[in-house]
């Protein structure tokens, strides 16, 4: 019998963009730590231009995804669900590192975003029925208003909720149709990267969701600027960063969520859901 | 033999127009503090209507602390009773309404017959609309006990200046919000004689708050320190100012920016109504409309049939007198947005497309356009990406539904859009792909305080009107929520 200890394989991280896992173009990565300072893994340290293809896989995504019925994407939601449950001890081993969480607390962490997967796959074909309205406006008129999704959105992931806080602000922007790129967690990406195996195997089309991880400073800037992307979602910005990156955003009028204090563990109502939406008011005559 | 129309002149005499107006703050009106003035002129006759203060940083301050005073008392009063505020003003202003449109045309250059039969009757919809609103919010789906937010900022333009007042004020008084309200600085009247109306309605001091002047007032309004909502409408490229102005602060901002819409005729449209909508669409108050169906897409098929009879209809436009009730057309709001068309115009024609307008005689005094047709339009030239706000008609062609969506959307804008076909499944499946906030199927430019209205990508954030338009105006109860 052989006395010596098994090596165990290390995993590289890479990105997922556009349904692949590409690793950074740059060719750059960054030591990601636990909270005692232990090395766990090199992060790829996405730069400006994997931001960029980020944002043309999102766009090239939209279309096929907003098109599709709204009972498809609740079923893909769930499915996101279904397949997490099954890997419940590997994102609990890994939140717990991120965070510095006892088995048990990282364990709540990932019950509560894969139960949060199922409420928002529920939301799919609601929306509209709550956001939406028939106008009885003043004249033979059929007038009718929808919600529609608003696009691309960018989105800045929590700092303090490497997992529950990501799917949180995942999941309610691509439910309604938008596709989104999102920067993780600057010092604890890894629960995100692997989010994306998750994805990856979970119907959703490539594109969908593309993740990075980085300086979220760094991603930032190019997302809020970018003329393609028509929302941003601040939720893991500083107020200095916010401020600069709101502005940047008003040169093609982005939809702008600013950061906030938000427990993630609490009812997330339909704020988030509601944010990257538009109204579409189609009126016509009504006659014989 | 021809008939030409007799002159059909509305009378002045219903409304009394003072020589000088000051800042209507906190229930008194009072001059600038630094006591500086600018003029309004009539753009149908360049004459002087009257002279109104021109509002300084000191005095956005006094009538944002006024706003600020009043929104105790007014935020707590029961909904009903605020309701009953706003059914008072709706009903003196259908009461004053001959007054008010004549007052409008006078000060905007529309024809009488628009400011009388369109907007004055849209103006007390909206305040019977959110006035029935005010006492049952907790079901407007905002959650229970949805809370007022505060001070509202209002900047409007000067394209449908008291309908665009009723659009901001009529939402924020009804959710218990108080109100700063800035006029656009060449059509400043219509709102101070809505200052007296809410006197006569017993409005509470300092609920309305009405400031006139010209783009440094409203700079000095949307960047007080001291207001919780921006609301805006006007163009994109200060709605770009504004968003960045409110960056980093805790206002909410809604914004109604401009438009480039795609007015789609397919071969089987009922060609006669389609041609009335297209001038509806881009004729109706000069242009001056950022939802102004300003690009037509026909389809090729049809293209010249449709122009024919297009232009048939155009040759029947009078153009003049915005008093006189026969009158289509009126004048251009001001020397400054005149020159903004006329340059435009110009660039079309040197950028090669075809320019035709009918042949109408243009009075000498004001500031005047004849209805213009520009064919052979690209998608490349400006007239077709650039808005011209003004009655100016870019004409393209497509031949397949796909086609005409895909230049329909080739736009920043993404405000309103036509479609015209007799085919409801076509109809339907072009709405669902056009990136507008406003599709008006066999129809164009309808309005109405029930339908929400706003716009997608650069043509801004936020929907006024129905039950939409009251978000703006609130905050929800639970802290975690929409911005």
């Amino acid at each position: 019998m052989n006395t010596v200890d098994r090596l165990s394989v290390l995993k590289t991280y890479k990105l997922y963009v556009g349904g692949k896992f590409p690793r950074s173009e740059s060719g750059r990565v960054y030591e990601v730590t636990d909270s005692k300072g232990t090395w766990l893994a090199n992060a790829p340290l996405a730069s400006r231009k994997d931001a960029r293809d980020a944002v043309t896989a999102a766009r090239k995504a939209f279309g096929g995804w907003s098109g599709a019925t709204a009972y498809n994407r609740g079923q893909i939601l769930y499915r996101v669900a279904e397949m997490l449950e099954g890997r419940r001890d590997q994102f609990t081993a890994e939140v717990a590192a991120a965070e510095g969480l006892s088995k048990a607390k990282a364990a709540a962490q990932v019950d509560a975003a894969i139960d949060r997967w199922v409420w928002y796959a529920g939301w799919s074909d609601k929306v509209a029925q709550i956001a939406g309205s028939a106008n009885p406006v003043a004249g033979p008129y059929f007038n009718l208003s929808s919600p529609e999704p608003t696009g691309v959105v960018a989105v800045l992931a929590p700092q303090d909720s490497s997992f529950l806080g990501l799917v949180s602000v995942i999941a309610p922007a691509i439910v309604t149709g938008n596709t989104v790129v999102v920067a993780a967690a600057e010092d604890a990406p890894l629960p995100a990267l692997s989010l994306a195996e998750v994805l990856a195997t979970s119907d959703l089309p490539g594109g969908v969701v593309n993740i990075l991880s980085g300086r979220t400073a760094e991603l930032g800037a190019p997302l809020a600027a970018h003329q393609d992307v028509n929302a941003l979602d601040l939720a893991g910005a500083g107020q200095e960063l916010a401020t600069e990156l709101e502005k940047a955003a008003a040169d093609n009028l982005k939809r702008v969520l600013r950061p906030g204090t938000v427990n993630w563990t609490a009812d997330p109502g339909t704020g988030r859901l509601l944010s990257f939406l538009e109204t579409k008011t189609v009126w016509h005559p009504m006659g014989v | 033999m021809t008939f030409d129309y007799a002159p059909a002149p509305e009378s002045r005499a219903v409304v009394d127009i003072a020589p000088s107006y000051g800042l209507f703050i906190d229930g008194e009106f009072a001059p600038a503090s630094d006591g500086k003035v600018f003029k309004t002129v009539s753009p149908s006759s360049e004459e002087v209507l009257s002279e109104v203060a021109q509002a300084s940083a000191e005095d956005v301050d006094r009538a944002v602390k006024a706003a600020r005073k009043a929104f105790e008392k007014w935020s707590a009063l029961p909904g009903a009773e605020r309701a009953k505020y706003l059914f008072r003003i709706a009903r003196i202003i259908q009461e004053r309404s001959r007054e008010l449109a004549v007052l409008e045309s006078l000060d905007n250059g529309k024809p009488i017959r628009e400011s009388r039969d369109a907007d004055l009757p849209l103006v007390a919809a909206h305040f019977f609309y959110y006035a029935g609103w005010a006492d049952k919010l907790d079901h407007a789906g905002y959650g229970a006990n949805p809370r007022p937010l505060g001070v509202a900022g209002q900047v409007i333009p000067w394209n449908f200046p008291l309908l665009m007042l009723a659009w901001k004020i009529a939402p924020a008084l009804a959710t218990g919000n108080t109100v700063v309200l800035k006029p656009a600085e060449t059509t400043p009247l219509s709102a101070l004689f809505f200052a007296d109306i809410c006197r006569q309605a017993g409005l509470p001091k300092g609920v309305v708050n009405i400031l006139t002047g010209d783009g440094s007032t409203g700079a000095s309004l949307v960047g007080h320190p001291g207001i919780d909502k921006v609301a805006f409408t006007g163009s994109t490229e200060v709605g770009k100012a504004i968003a960045r102005t409110v960056a980093g602060t805790d206002k909410k901002v809604t914004l109604e920016l401009g438009g480039k819409a795609a007015n789609i005729v397919f071969d089987d449209a009922p060609l006669d109504q389609a041609v009335e909508g297209i001038v509806n669409g881009i004729f109706f108050n000069q242009g001056h409309v950022c939802c102004a169906g300003s690009r037509l897409l026909v389809q090729e098929s049809v293209a010249d049939e449709l122009l024919d009879a297009l232009k048939r209809r155009m040759r029947t436009l009078r153009v003049g007198d915005p008093l006189d009730k026969n009158t289509d057309i009126g004048a251009i709001n001001s020397a400054e947005q005149l020159a903004r068309i006329t340059a435009l115009a110009d660039a079309g024609e040197a950028e090669g497309a075809e320019r035709w307008s009918p042949s109408c005689e243009l009075p000498s005094s004001g500031y005047w356009f004849a209805p213009t047709l520009f064919t052979g339009v690209t998608q490349a030239h400006r007239i077709a990406r650039e808005e011209i706000f003004g009655p100016v008609l870019s004409v393209l062609t497509f031949r397949t539904p796909a086609e005409a969506v895909e230049k329909a959307n080739n736009t920043p804008y993404g405000l309103s859009a036509g479609i015209w076909t007799e085919k409801g499944s076509r109809m339907l499946w072009m709405a669902n792909k056009l990136r507008a906030g406003i599709v008006w199927s066999n129809t164009f430019n309808k309005f109405d305080p029930a339908s929400p209205f706003g716009g997608y990508k650069e043509s801004g954030y936020g929907r006024e009107g129905g039950r939409h338009g009251l978000e703006a105006y609130l905050a929800p109860s639970s802290p975690e929520g929409a911005r």
